[in-house]
């Protein structure tokens, strides 16, 4: 190996998706007008690229927890309706004054309080699918399997099925403030990102964590608590569905429990996938989860900013992600270059 | 390990069997309607489909309400989405001997067995809100509903009329394959092909969500910025997030934008007297008078037509804030 390779220590798995990322934007540059078009309007930016990343940070948060759980060989398929029960919990609790608990304690509606209390609720629910996938050993997919369908339906029952508008401007501001110019979102990102990484990175627990995904029998005889690792990062899950939650209900003002998080929990498996971090567990690339988010949201904005019919929205979709996972594919990419040589003789 | 996984298992299995013995219990349990006039009490059964969204709380509000204004004896059942309990209610519902069923189907297939059970027994059936399809028509006495392809028509009359003819529209669709979503592009399309100066210009699904549409409104703006007049949303939740793309836009909506979109919830009440909504064209949910009219008539032994449209009203900001507080959904 050439010794400048390094220097730059890009991993591996982090290439492909970068240039994937890299050529959508380039077409986009070459065919699509206005999209890298950036002004400034009321001290905001405003643009199409912009508009990526804040659209794109509910789906980086979650796909945040999913790298952790993936990474200790599990999966959380609850993410979605996580997020659509935080989103209840903070719309209902500014905005229905007789909403459950904080009227029983007399305590008044204050945002930082619902806050508080719509993460924690997160918490729990990821903690639940910890307790029974470490403790009781149930297979990952069954046991978030168990919240995704009634975490909804809870979420439903707290709202009676109805959507919540919230009038309040500490909330608003966290799915739609500005900050910088750049939108609030995309900060709590940077801030969620920087503390995994740390933890991940800069401490054992991230050794912990890949350790418990690649070999857990070997893991738990070198003294590794795989059940309180996994306990733990399951519920760190739930806390990153939670807080996407809030910020996708205060985008809109609102929180709709029949709409909010579907099918997120795919979406951030795509994004962790196409990340570089395997199904099966052990090596995990966090910021590999946030360009694969990145990835998926450049991807939809393109299409809704050019205009492609409805009926192939979700074909020409398919067709993006089937090219950016081929490319991934260290086989195909052997396949393409081995024609090239051949034909080229 | 295992004991647990088997412990927790037949938990969640007697959970289950539990909420279905529960619910087909309440039945007759929710029967809480009075007789009032002994001997000619009508006794009908309803068979609702759940309560997914505030539209189909208000309708079963206004079947229930009616039924205890004019003293009829109702039966009700909510399905929970589910064809099956829809059915099993349906069964219900003749060995309880009702003079009339109201039906609001789930789905638009596999009615025929039952509705042959129904018609043996000798009860009429009114389908409300939605129809089904099937082969023999007398197995119902009527539907009642809204004309999806008309609320579409009259946004687009309304809507050329605001622009004199003349400009750029994109539109917001439901989610694709839905039938409210095929008619209302159906009857806005038919309006405004007949005015050549006016154009959709960008057209996408928002899926009937606040935040599609509004994600979809964004991106709109983004690449035709100024060039937009008006929006024409299927529903009023995805004309709700588009507002807020708009304003977040730096534009005022309403006024920049024309934004003109159908169902008239309470909260597209509450925009369109702030002034950021335009028009919304009513899909009214408040069945039930209709319903028991139709009941009684087919009772007295006459015959309905197959289909009974309500009629839809358009509201705009003129009229918003005065009617507002009436508003029941």
């Amino acid at each position: 190996m050439k010794p400048f390779r390094r220097k730059i220590r890009i991993p591996e798995q982090l290439i492909w998706p970068i240039a994937a990322l890299f050529i959508l934007l380039i077409f986009n540059f070459l065919f699509t007008e206005n999209f890298f078009h950036i002004e400034i309007r009321n001290g905001k930016l405003f643009g199409s690229l912009i508009d990526i990343l804040d659209r794109a940070s509910p789906l980086m948060l979650v796909a945040l927890g999913m790298t952790l759980v993936i990474a200790t060989g599990g999966i959380d398929l609850s993410v979605g309706a996580v997020m659509a029960i935080t989103g209840t919990i903070i719309a209902g609790l500014l905005a229905m004054p007789d909403f459950s608990i904080l009227s029983w304690f007399n305590l008044p509606a204050s945002f930082s309080l619902a806050l508080c209390i719509a993460l924690a609720t997160g918490i729990i629910f990821g903690a639940c699918n910890g307790i029974l996938v470490s403790f009781f050993n149930i297979q990952a997919i069954v046991a978030t399997l168990i919240l995704m369908v009634a975490g909804r339906g809870i979420a439903q029952l707290l709202s009676n099925g109805q959507i919540i508008t919230v009038q309040n401007d500490t909330f608003s501001f966290w799915g739609n403030g500005y900050f910088l110019g750049f939108p609030f979102t995309v900060f709590i990102v940077i801030i969620g990102f920087a503390v995994c990484w740390i933890l991940i990175r800069k401490t054992a627990l991230g050794l912990f964590v890949e350790a418990s995904g690649s070999n857990p029998v070997a893991s738990h005889y070198s003294g590794i608590n795989i059940r309180m690792v996994k306990f733990m990062i399951y519920g760190f899950s739930g806390f990153c569905a939670g807080l996407a939650g809030i910020l996708v209900a205060a985008d809109i003002k609102a929180a709709d429990a029949n709409n909010a998080g579907l099918y997120l929990e795919l979406d951030a498996i795509l994004a962790t996938v196409l990340g570089g971090t395997a199904l099966k567990g052990g090596r995990c690339f966090l910021a590999g989860s946030l360009i694969g988010a990145v990835l998926i949201q450049s991807v939809t904005t393109t299409i809704l900013t050019r205009g492609v019919p409805v009926e192939y929205t979700l074909v020409v979709k398919a067709l993006v992600i089937v090219m950016i996972c081929l490319l991934q594919s260290a086989e195909f990419r052997r396949m393409i270059i081995n024609r090239f040589r051949k034909t080229g003789k | 390990m295992r004991k647990y996984v088997a412990l927790i298992s037949f938990l969640v299995a007697g959970l289950f069997l539990w909420g279905c013995g529960e619910s087909q219990d309440q039945q007759p349990a929710t029967d809480n309607t009075p007789k009032f006039e002994e001997g000619k009490t009508i006794m009908v059964g309803f068979s609702q489909i759940g309560a997914e969204s505030s539209w189909r709380t208000a309708e079963t509000k206004s079947i229930q309400e009616e039924a205890k204004k004019r003293g009829v004896n109702l039966k009700f059942s909510d399905a929970q989405q589910k064809q099956e309990n829809q059915i099993k209610a349906l069964r219900s519902f003749i060995t309880q001997k009702v003079d009339a069923i109201i039906l609001a189907p789930v789905v638009e297939t596999g009615w025929e067995p039952v509705l042959q059970e129904i018609k043996q027994a000798k009860i009429p059936v009114i389908l409300v809100d939605r129809g089904v399809k099937v082969e023999d028509e007398s197995l119902y006495a009527t539907l009642i509903a809204s004309d999806f392809v008309e609320e579409g028509r009259m946004a687009g009359k309304w809507l050329a009329e605001k622009l004199g003819g003349k400009g750029n529209i994109v539109e917001l669709k439901g989610t694709p394959g839905a039938a409210p979503a095929i008619d209302r592009e159906k009857g806005f399309h038919e309006i405004i092909d007949k005015y050549p100066n006016m154009k959709i210009i960008k057209s996408q699904t928002g899926d009937f969500t606040r935040s599609k549409g509004k994600e979809v409104m964004e991106a709109f703006l983004k690449a035709e910025d100024k060039n937009i007049d008006a929006v024409y949303a299927h529903n009023d939740d995805m004309a709700l997030g588009a507002i807020q793309a708009i304003e977040e836009a730096g534009m005022k909506p309403g006024t920049d934008i024309i934004i003109v979109s159908i169902d008239g919830v309470k909260d597209a009440f509450v925009a369109m007297t702030e002034g950021k909504l335009n028009c919304s064209v009513e899909c009214n949910p408040l069945l039930g008078p209709a319903a028991y009219d139709a009941v009684e008539k087919i009772l007295k032994g006459e015959t309905l037509p197959k289909k009974t449209i309500v009629k839809d009203q358009l509201f705009d900001q003129s009229v918003a804030a005065r009617v507002i507080d009436s508003r029941q959904y």
